[in-house]
């Protein structure tokens, strides 16, 4: 595909771990910009001006979150999430420990635009690699006045903070991120407020995904119009898609929103030979699945909100027609069931009731009954809980029930998996 | 307080602008000395951070990645989630299990190796992938895993969690 990589230029062929590198392709520029030309006021507008969305998965615009803060002089914090952990998502990693500095100077940029003296970066407690590698990056970031005291010589100063996670999936929802931050368990608090009004330790807080923050310098050196004009209007800029599972050639893709489902798979090397797709989740775990007939579909937020999906954080996993859609399902609502944090009862039981039943049809035990419980019980869990944890426990299972129903009865007649009738996908 | 503690613990509190933000990280640097969060490391964390005891035990349950019990100097965790499930993880999990003679979260009788089956690791484009005291392994095939099994019988680990 013709399209010039943005925030992934360079990466796989040069070491952009090293600063010097990173400066040689343009690094630093756009920070430089800024603290010398630009005021904070103006950074938010071009950001605002360039309708970047969030890319963690609500897609909400970052210029617009960054202006809900009240300006009443108390200290305002900055908080890059890097707790990446939704299935078939591993672009923040990549970005973390491939392009470091990339991620350090929209962390100091959008810091500078906000007036956060601290910034946080809460990383995964998975990824210890990542840690250490942004740990060195940011040690030599210091060293050459990007972040600290007076960085570049300009009146700002600010420091970053790394905070290590330690194994918690809903620790990426924004309001547990700040609880884990102060040092609680990580469940969501009730909103509002939001963080913009009280966050971290009760102060106006933003919470920026690692991707949403590498698009800033971008958009600060070529301007919100060279943004806005890639891809669709409402939902504009590159995107990176991690494509996983059935494909040929797995891996991140770079893409401009607005390319075709169909086409994103082509990118990732196509099907193996002979198979056929059966079914895409578009954006990770959480969203619904779409079908062989809906490869035409635009890949951008509004467009998969049309089709009842959601382009969520990228997570592109590609299922042919081998894979058992009760296994497939069974996966993803034990993932929700275990990474519940157990604060709201539909979410917390829920999510345990459909697992055990998805996991009896699997083995051979379901009921018809079963079935008629997983058709109804979803309107009891989605919307009736603080966070959108519980939300995310339907979407994939609605949609391949009522698409591939004839599936979930087979498991029942058979009372076994018709794919692997000898060794089941679940151990 | 033990004094290396101590000192470890007064660092991470200045960090901070409040006190509490270092408990997660103490009990990290707990864990990598002791190998789990001990009891002693609770009430210690307790003391530095100002909250009950009973309180660092919630907070630590929370979390996955703080054991409470004793793990192995080996600690194997793989991917169970859906990408790792449509490229094998499920046979990979059958072949690790009778390998080592042990079931999720068990520990091998002679201390040295915990297995677990953990939630997707963000590796989904190397499926199945897993990790070996945090360090990630990619695309691996149950006559991978013997071959990394070997090496790791072979290594002396330094931690099996490191704090940083």
């Amino acid at each position: 595909m013709d399209f010039e990589p943005i925030i992934t230029r360079g990466m796989g062929e040069l070491d952009l771990t090293d600063i010097d590198v990173y400066r040689r392709q343009g690094g630093f520029e756009a920070l430089e910009r800024a603290l010398t030309g630009m005021t904070a006021e103006q950074v938010v507008n071009e950001i605002s001006a360039s309708n970047l969305r969030g890319r963690g998965g609500a897609g909400f615009p970052t210029g617009k979150k960054w202006s809900f803060l009240p300006k009443d002089g108390r200290p305002r914090y900055l908080v890059c999430n890097c707790d990446e952990a939704e299935p078939g998502t591993f672009k923040d990693r990549m970005l973390l420990d491939g392009t470091p500095f990339q991620l350090i100077e929209g962390m100091v940029l959008s810091g500078y635009a906000i007036d956060a003296a601290k910034i946080f970066i809460y990383i995964r407690g998975e990824f210890l690699d990542g840690s250490r590698v942004f740990r060195r990056a940011l040690d030599v970031a210091y060293e050459r006045g990007y972040v600290g005291k007076r960085v570049l010589g300009s009146g700002y100063s600010v420091d970053i903070l790394i905070h290590r996670g330690s194994g918690a999936y809903i620790c990426g929802e924004e309001t547990a991120m700040l609880e884990s931050i102060e040092g609680k368990r990580g469940e969501p608090r009730l909103k509002p407020p939001f963080p913009a009004i009280a966050g971290l330790y009760g102060m106006p807080t933003v919470v920026n995904n690692v991707e949403t923050l590498c698009f800033v310098p971008h958009i600060i050196n070529r301007g919100a119009r060279w943004f806005a004009s890639i891809g669709p209007e409402k939902s504009p800029g590159p995107k990176i898609m991690s494509v996983s599972g059935h494909v040929q050639k797995p891996g991140n893709y770079e893409v401009p929103l607005g390319i075709s489902a169909g086409e994103l798979v082509e990118l990732a090397g196509g099907l193996l030979p002979g198979r056929q797709i059966k079914a895409i989740q578009p954006g990770g775990g959480s969203s619904a699945a779409i079908f062989e007939e809906d490869l035409a579909t635009s890949i951008d937020f509004d467009s998969l909100a049309a089709k009842k999906t959601m382009l969520g954080s990228g997570g592109f996993v590609v299922m042919d027609d081998t894979t058992c859609m009760v296994a497939a399902a069974y996966s993803l609502v034990r993932f929700f069931e275990h990474e519940s944090c157990g604060q709201c009862t539909p979410c917390r039981e829920g999510g345990q009731w459909i697992a055990r039943m998805l996991g009896r049809l699997e083995a051979g035990e379901g009921s018809q009954a079963d079935l008629r419980v997983l058709e109804t019980i979803g309107a009891t869990i989605t919307g009736t809980n603080l966070c959108p944890l519980g939300d995310s426990i339907m979407p994939f299972l609605g949609s391949v029930l009522n698409r591939y129903h004839g599936e979930f009865e087979r498991h029942v007649a058979l009372q076994g998996c018709p794919f692997r009738a000898e060794e089941p996908a679940i151990a | 307080m033990r004094p290396d503690r101590e000192r470890r613990g007064r660092e991470l509190v200045a960090k901070y602008p409040r006190p509490q933000s270092a408990l997660i990280p103490f009990l990290q640097y707990c864990q990598e000395l002791d190998g789990y969060v001990t009891p002693e490391s609770i009430d210690e964390a307790a003391e530095l951070v100002g909250i009950t005891p009973a309180e660092v035990e919630s907070i630590a349950s929370f979390y996955s990645l703080l054991f409470k019990h004793p793990v192995g100097k080996h600690v194997v965790q793989v991917c169970r989630t859906l990408s790792c499930m449509l490229r094998g993880s499920g046979d990979l999990q059958r072949h690790i299990k009778q390998r080592l003679g042990i079931g999720h979260l068990e520990t091998t009788p002679d201390g040295e190796f915990t297995y677990e089956e953990v939630e997707c690791l963000a590796a989904c484009d190397k499926a199945p992938c897993l990790q070996h005291n945090l360090a990630f392994e990619y695309d691996v095939t149950p006559q991978k895993f013997d071959r990394l099994l070997e090496q790791w019988r072979a290594s002396e680990p330094a931690a099996a969690f490191p704090a940083e």
